[in-house]
């Protein structure tokens, strides 16, 4: 092996870094927030009465989950300006990500939603609770703290399938990596370096969607 | 837009529908090869005599589910050349694949595992079994049964993490789409038959995942 290794070019530019993983939370947090209420329309649209309405959530839902995001992103990327919509590559990027999101966590909401026993809904209603009341008490709630533990894996999975939006130059983390790379030519040293980063961020998280999964839910559900 | 259909021919189609078997081959590969890492892996995560082999096994999952498989692609592909290995472009590609897919399926592989119920394997060692016998007989029929529904769900997964090839200029379904909608400028139709033939691997993948384990569940 030959192969001379130079550490300190990502070591001097860790600031750099420190900004595309700023970003890259930025990007994951806003695309789990916004996907989560798309997730949970679409799930109640995925238990509606109205056949219509099921197959196109059913149909959202499927196509999302049965391509690759890359696909996605240059979709969209490609496509939005083509209809007169002309964004920055990071909202693109923010954009694609919701819809993905959005789509795996409806999954996810409603297996959520499908675990509260219909008794629940009717007992609710004959205490003459409205339907909205209904919803927000003893569906949405309960299902919050079921779903809690694969909509953090679910966050986690965002985190680290961003990485892909560099790729339409979207500025995040592996992305800062690949500017620094074009400059430097040290591919293996800097991404090394950020895989490291990719991995404290996604074991930092792990343990915090455990610690409050058993803290904050645990608490809220003896509160109710 | 009549200008579209003159620009991209028949030959484009056939230039992604090739993109497309490099993808599936290179699923074939990482699934086949990953297989066997996945059950030595499973394997040592739920080692009985060799306790010490689970921490091993449990880091490599670790690091393999808590990092982008965009950046194990980079790692693995110029890892490779620094290491002064001139492998063909396909088995290059093939490995950071079969790494993720042996630490994503070692964990199915585990949960089939820890699924067959305590009693029955200290019922077969009280019979008098090997380890290896308990595997054979005890182990495989309920952990293969558990296993097969989340496997074919992973294949999906797995499908679509090769189109990240592209990153390194792998000439697979997704960077062939580029390809052509570079060429042609038919972006939006090159991308939408893109995305069609994804779904077309992917979705009776995702199906035949649903029903089996529905059906396993009514069993169970």
């Amino acid at each position: 092996m030959t192969y001379k290794f130079h550490w300190e070019v990502p070591l001097q530019n860790l600031p750099a870094f420190f900004w595309g993983a700023l970003a890259t939370l930025e990007i994951s947090a806003l695309a789990v927030f916004i996907g989560l209420f798309i997730a949970i329309a679409c799930a109640l649209a995925r238990l509606s009465k109205y056949p219509a309405l099921r197959r196109a959530a059913t149909a959202y839902v499927e196509v999302i989950r049965n391509t690759p995001l890359l696909v996605q992103l240059f979709y969209v990327y490609f496509g939005l300006p083509t209809i007169g919509i002309n964004l920055s590559a990071f909202s693109v990027a923010i954009f694609a990500l919701t819809l993905n999101c959005g789509a795996y966590c409806t999954e996810i909401i409603r297996a959520g939603i499908q675990s509260i026993h219909r008794g629940q809904t009717e007992a609710g209603l004959s205490l003459g609770m409205t339907r909205w009341q209904v919803f927000r008490y003893v569906i949405l709630m309960p299902t919050l703290r079921v779903v809690w533990p694969p909509l953090a894996s679910q966050f986690i999975a965002t985190l680290l399938g961003s990485s892909v939006v560099s790729q339409i130059s979207a500025e995040e983390l592996t992305y800062a990596g690949s500017l620094l790379e074009s400059r430097t030519y040290r591919t293996f040293e800097i991404f090394f370096a950020i895989t490291i980063i990719y991995f404290v961020m996604s074991q930092v998280f792990s343990l915090l969607s455990y610690l409050t999964g058993r803290r904050v839910f645990r608490q809220a559900w003896g509160q109710l | 837009m009549p200008e579209i259909f003159i620009a991209f021919s028949y030959k484009d189609i056939l230039f992604l529908l090739q993109g497309a078997l490099v993808t599936i081959a290179l699923c074939a590969m990482a699934a086949s090869s990953g297989l066997i890492l996945a059950l030595a892996i499973g394997l040592m995560r739920t080692a009985q005599r060799f306790r010490f082999l689970r921490w091993p096994a449990g880091v490599y999952v670790e690091i393999f589910r808590g990092t982008p498989l965009l950046m194990q692609i980079f790692i693995a592909y110029f890892g490779l050349s620094i290491l002064g290995l001139n492998l063909p472009r396909f088995v290059a590609m093939s490995i950071p694949l079969i790494l993720y897919t042996g630490a994503y399926m070692g964990e199915i592989v585990r949960a089939g595992i820890e699924a067959v119920p305590r009693g029955q394997r200290e019922a077969g060692l009280s019979l008098g079994m090997t380890y290896g016998h308990l595997l054979r007989y005890i182990v495989t029929p309920t952990a293969v049964r558990v296993m097969i529904p989340p496997s074919v769900g992973f294949l999906v997964q797995l499908v679509k993490g090769t189109s990240l090839a592209y990153v390194v200029g792998y000439v697979e379904l997704t960077r062939a789409g580029y390809i052509v909608s570079q060429s042609t400028y038919a972006t939006m139709l090159v991308f939408t038959l893109v995305g069609a033939i994804y779904f077309g691997i992917c979705y009776p993948l995702s199906l035949a995942s649903q029903r089996l384990e529905l059906r396993l569940r009514r069993h169970a």
